[in-house]
């Protein structure tokens, strides 16, 4: 009778603890199109497979009155469970207990157990919702985002790291979800930014909506902060759980490797490009046309649309795709585009992901605002990530490959392992039009005719050299192939190269263009 | 979607779309060495010149009022102020001009 007795007592604390910040504040919750924070957990975990710690933390914060109130778990749940059979450490804020807001023990929560994830190394997932840091802690809520951001830094490149933005995340909690590897946004739900409309508003007299300034539209599209977008909870659970079935559990291993499937046959690989190269095609239905099944999870969807990346499998392995797309701003490479390539870049040579880079890339984006941007340094990530990677890296050349976007583009000479080219590949140091405008320039001038003469000067240098034999003769191309032939090409590089070994020189680190 | 346009690159012109970001870039602005200019949004604490007064470079010109620091904005070079933008208590922009010197 005893034990039950204290079983019982169990349950009746288990209870106040689930039921977070009491049933107003779960209604609050509600109405604004959220879940609370354990219904989030379950959605995104597999059945029944989450599994809580530190339910019975409390706070022992004394001062504003604080020694008189009963914060349930202070504010977050945390604990592992698994996604698709794979195990994973999460947290989630509870918006319902004080606004989520983070307090000591609340912080100390999160570090035990991203503490575990590395120690495990396993990924961890964040759930942020939170109204910012607990004032009435005063520094001590400082020493805890400060002890996270420190602990994102040390597990980065060792474990993925996943942060899921459903509600407020202002101030230095931001700082959480852009060290780690990818940002989940929802549609009117996700507000991020570090100083919020009314800060603006008294201090620069600028008026502006929080949606507008950092709601979920504006850091999937404009500050490119986030990778994925959604409209709602449940389809941003879903995009979580797929991504995390392309991704490795840690930097060790390589991810699962699933059974091989044909692409399904609505792409027909020959038809999508023109061999004009200033016509412009969907660089995304290549990709669909050579993965399994056709299945593409396309990140950043919504940023820097010039390029493409994302994951994919090819003969069941995962591999990372950076393409560039003809369809917007021609494919060039310009400020936002590097950026976005350069980090996805890193993130799959950290965790053991084959690139495979298709280009089609007529150079960089000129302008003004692109120099004073740093387009240089922004552009030399991309030269550094290709560069730094020791990850099997595939190129396939679908058609233009203008001077530098074509050093940039996974070529050979940053040591791609296999590059190939189609038939419509034209690498040369730029566009036919553009060279001979300068290289005749003067018989232009002189002659009778210019724009004949220039007409056929075009004419010569493209027949000379927009084509891939040039290159393929220097064995800067090891294969010149069909378009149908790609996807045996990758399948096949895939496997000479699955256990690529090459050792860069040691170093603690290097200093990349950031 | 967007309807395809034509972007120049090297003297070639390729079909393509462009993005919001693209077509509201900012348009180039050579630097106009007598504009004294707002560096930040904020509040005009006082204006220290008028119309035809002539000033040395260095000279404080207006006291701007932002981020809670009273900036001291100072002419660039010596002439005649041609212009004055801007009175006691006026809001202005980051960038607009506030007072126009005229080199000697």
């Amino acid at each position: 009778m005893t034990i039950e007795r204290k079983i019982n007592e169990l349950n009746e604390r288990r209870k106040k603890v689930i039921a977070g910040g009491g049933a107003e504040a779960v209604e609050k919750q509600k109405s604004m199109g959220k879940k609370t924070a354990r219904e989030r957990i379950h959605a995104l975990l597999d059945e029944n497979s989450f599994h809580e710690y530190d339910m019975f933390v409390e706070h022992d914060a004394r001062d504003f009155d604080m020694d008189k109130k009963k914060l349930p778990g202070d504010g977050v749940i945390t604990g592992t469970g698994t996604i698709n059979g794979a195990p994973v450490a999460v947290f989630a804020q509870d918006f319902t207990v004080a606004g989520g807001s983070l307090g000591i023990m609340h912080a100390r929560k999160i570090t035990k157990i991203m503490d575990y994830a590395l120690k495990m190394r396993i990924p961890l997932i964040g759930i942020n919702d939170s109204g910012g840091a607990r004032i009435q802690e005063g520094v001590n809520s400082l020493y805890g985002y400060g002890e996270i951001f420190f602990r994102n830094t040390l597990a980065s490149g060792i474990i993925p790291q996943i942060s899921v933005i459903l509600g407020p995340c202002a101030g230095g909690a931001v700082y959480s979800p852009a060290l780690t590897d990818f940002v989940f946004v929802v549609d009117k739900i996700s507000k991020m930014f570090i100083t919020g409309p009314e800060v603006i508003k008294t201090v620069l007299g600028e008026e502006i909506s929080m949606e507008d300034l950092g709601g979920a539209r504006v850091h999937s599209e404009v500050s490119g902060n986030a990778h994925f977008f959604a409209r709602n909870e449940d389809e941003c659970f879903t995009q979580i759980r797929k991504l995390m079935s392309f991704l490795p559990w840690n930097n060790t291993e390589k991810a699962r490797i699933t059974e091989p499937a044909e692409p399904v046959r609505d792409y027909d690989i020959q038809n999508i490009v023109s061999d004009d190269p200033t016509m412009p095609y969907d660089v995304r239905d290549i990709i669909r046309a050579v993965v399994d099944n056709s299945d593409f999870l396309e990140i950043q969807e919504l940023y820097a649309r010039n390029i493409v990346i994302g994951f994919a499998r090819v003969g069941g392995r995962t591999a990372g795709f950076v393409a560039n797309q003809p369809n917007e701003l021609a494919g060039v490479l310009d400020v936002d585009s590097s950026d976005k390539a350069a980090r996805f870049i890193r993130f799959c040579d950290a965790f053991n992901i084959p690139i495979i880079t298709f280009v089609d890339v007529p150079g960089y984006l000129p302008g003004v605002d692109q120099e004073h941007a740093g387009v240089i340094r922004h552009g030399a990530k991309i030269l550094y990530s290709y560069s730094e990677a020791t990850v099997p890296k595939i190129t396939v050349i679908l058609r233009k490959a203008y001077g530098g976007g074509y050093i940039a583009m996974a070529s050979r000479h940053l040591r791609a392992d296999f590059v190939f080219a189609w038939p419509t590949a034209e690498i040369a140091v730029m566009g036919p039009e553009g060279a001979a405008n300068i290289i005749f320039r003067k018989e232009i001038a002189a002659s009778e005719n210019p724009e004949e003469t220039r007409r056929k000067m075009v004419e010569e240098y493209k027949r000379k050299f927009a084509n891939p034999y040039v290159a393929a003769s220097r064995g800067y191309v090891d294969a010149v192939i069909e378009p149908r032939e790609t996807r045996e090409m990758l399948l096949h590089a895939l496997m000479i190269t699955e256990n690529k070994q090459v050792s860069l020189p040691p170093k603690k680190h290097g200093v990349p263009p950031f | 979607m967007e309807e395809y346009k034509f972007l120049k690159i090297d003297d070639t012109l390729y079909k393509t779309r462009l993005n919001h970001k693209f077509l509201n870039r900012k348009k180039y602005q050579p630097v106009n060495p007598g504009a004294v200019t707002s560096f930040i949004p904020g509040t005009i604490i006082d204006v220290l010149v008028t119309e035809g007064q002539s000033v040395r470079e260095g000279d404080v010109v207006v006291i701007l009022d932002a981020m809670k620091m009273q900036n001291r904005l100072k002419s660039h070079l010596e002439g005649t102020v041609i212009k004055v933008n801007v009175k006691k208590g006026d809001r202005v922009p980051k960038g607009a001009v506030l007072i126009e010197v005229k080199p000697l």
